[in-house]
């Protein structure tokens, strides 16, 4: 049966290729969707003519430079607790990392929940909370914000880096040199945004979008969908996650992120500013932005010298196009946050590359 | 990062409660999905349950976890002594 599905699915992808006769690039803005691809050997079994990109799709990665040494600062002082992510700690800025830091102020949390706890336990402590994500983690750091303001918490605040996917890829449209042609849509984040937050794409740069889930078969089918959406030239919003996904979303959790942030014109790395693409705190919440609290500047910050996951977030290049790839940056000796992140492209295509594709060097 | 967990509710008082997925347990808010009720099967995102899921669906993916864990045991040492090779 699953087989069937397989042989289905490879069929409609060979059809809508032979129609198109031209290459097809479909990004995917999902970290986790670039796991599985990557995995699974999805990029071996479909024609060559058909070229998977990975976009921003991790949160990790597409996180400004500047934003690290931010939090390397704050983890710097004596009267902070930093309270982060786990994926966050090995992330270089200009001075290291926060796990290179060393430092008995950095606690990892695995819930926005646990931050406000630590500050709790430590009234004389102030606890920034790294708050970094796509829609899918946001509402967790407004809860978090919620519960602070209830508690009346004076010790606790956020430094915000949270983003959101639409807008990032109305900007890749944006760019005329960019070679997209549709969009695998991340699964998780449009469970929270809803499917139908993409019909502006859709609408304004005729692309198709397509929701899948992260069983491979599930990816599989929905670069099927995209291909002959491409070929009939009839690009729509199409969700093939519909187990979790609706078309308007978790409305509550919509809701809360629209009560505590607004969007604002961030840096991204690799992406520069994106109109509306990054969130802050409302300035009446504005004693829980470590930003004002600490009177810190956002102030863009450089990558890395030598390392190119700006292009590589763009779809611009491959991993091994980079020429520190698998020689000076490695999953153990990471230059760039794209190796850093088990999500991220470079992470990916080190650890499955030479097996799990035909698109390699 | 954005990877959610399905698990099912075990113990539930206002928004906070516990999960269990494939005998992990966790601690989880329910801030987001007020209906949910013990039993429920949601999926997690950093602490959070952010949609419910249905019992076929939350098998899935258990069996894609399970499967993704043995796979990174058996491919990740691979995948290097390759590289040193
Ligand atoms: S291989 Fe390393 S240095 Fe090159 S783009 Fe990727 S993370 Fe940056």
């Amino acid at each position: 049966m699953m087989l069937d599905r397989v042989d289905d699915a490879r069929k409609r992808i060979q059809d809508a290729v032979a129609a198109l006769a031209r290459p097809v690039n479909i990004m995917e803005v999902c970290g986790t969707h670039t796991v599985a691809i990557f995995r699974s050997g999805i990029r071996s079994a479909l024609p060559s003519s058909v070229k998977l990109l990975s976009g921003p799709g991790c949160p990790v990665c597409v996180t400004d430079p500047g934003y690290i040494d931010r939090v390397m600062d704050l983890a710097a002082r004596d009267d902070c607790l930093v309270a982060t992510y786990g994926d966050m700690i090995r992330v270089p800025g200009k001075n290291g990392s926060l796990e290179t830091m060393n430092r008995s102020n950095v606690h990892v949390v695995l819930s926005s929940d646990d931050a406000v706890h630590l500050a709790r336990e430590h009234p004389k402590k102030t606890v920034v909370f790294v708050a970094v994500g796509f829609e899918t983690t946001t509402p967790a750091t407004a809860v978090a914000v919620m519960t602070a303001e209830k508690m009346n918490l004076n010790n606790f605040c956020i430094l915000s880096a949270h983003k959101l996917v639409v807008p990032a890829m109305q900007a890749l449209l944006s760019d005329p040199n960019n070679k997209i042609d549709a969009f695998l849509c991340p699964g998780h984040v449009s469970v929270i945004i809803g499917s139908e937050a993409y019909r502006p794409v859709v609408e304004q740069f005729r692309r198709p979008c397509v929701v899948a889930g992260f069983e491979p078969i599930q990816v599989l089918e929905g670069i099927a969908e995209i291909c002959r959406q491409l070929a009939d030239e009839l690009p729509q919003v199409t969700s093939l996650y519909n187990a979790v996904v609706t078309p308007r979303g978790n409305t509550r959790a919509w809701k809360l992120i629209e009560t505590y942030f607004e969007p604002y014109d961030g840096p991204w790395r690799g992406l520069g500013c994106i109109p509306r693409g990054s969130l802050r705190l409302k300035p009446c919440y504005e004693r829980f932005d470590a930003l004002v609290r600490f009177g810190i500047e956002e102030i863009p910050g450089q990558e890395p010298e030598g390392c190119l996951c700006g292009r590589v977030l763009c779809g611009l290049i491959d991993p091994p196009q980079c020429g520190f790839f698998g020689s000076v940056c490695t999953p153990d000796t990471p230059v760039g946050p794209c190796m850093v992140s088990s999500e991220g492209a470079c992470s990916a295509w080190y650890k499955y590359g030479r097996r799990g594709t035909i698109h390699g060097k | 990062m954005c990877l959610a967990v399905p698990a099912r509710i075990i113990e539930l008082t206002e928004d906070r409660g516990v999960a269990d997925a494939m005998g992990n347990r966790w601690p989880v808010r329910t801030t987001l999905l007020p209906d949910v009720r013990i039993g429920d099967i949601v999926l997690i995102h950093a602490g959070f349950a952010i949609a419910t899921v249905d019992e076929e669906e939350a098998r899935k993916t258990w069996d894609l976890f399970a499967e993704i864990a043995d796979f990174q045991e058996r491919q990740i040492p691979l995948a290097k002594e390759e590289e040193s090779a």
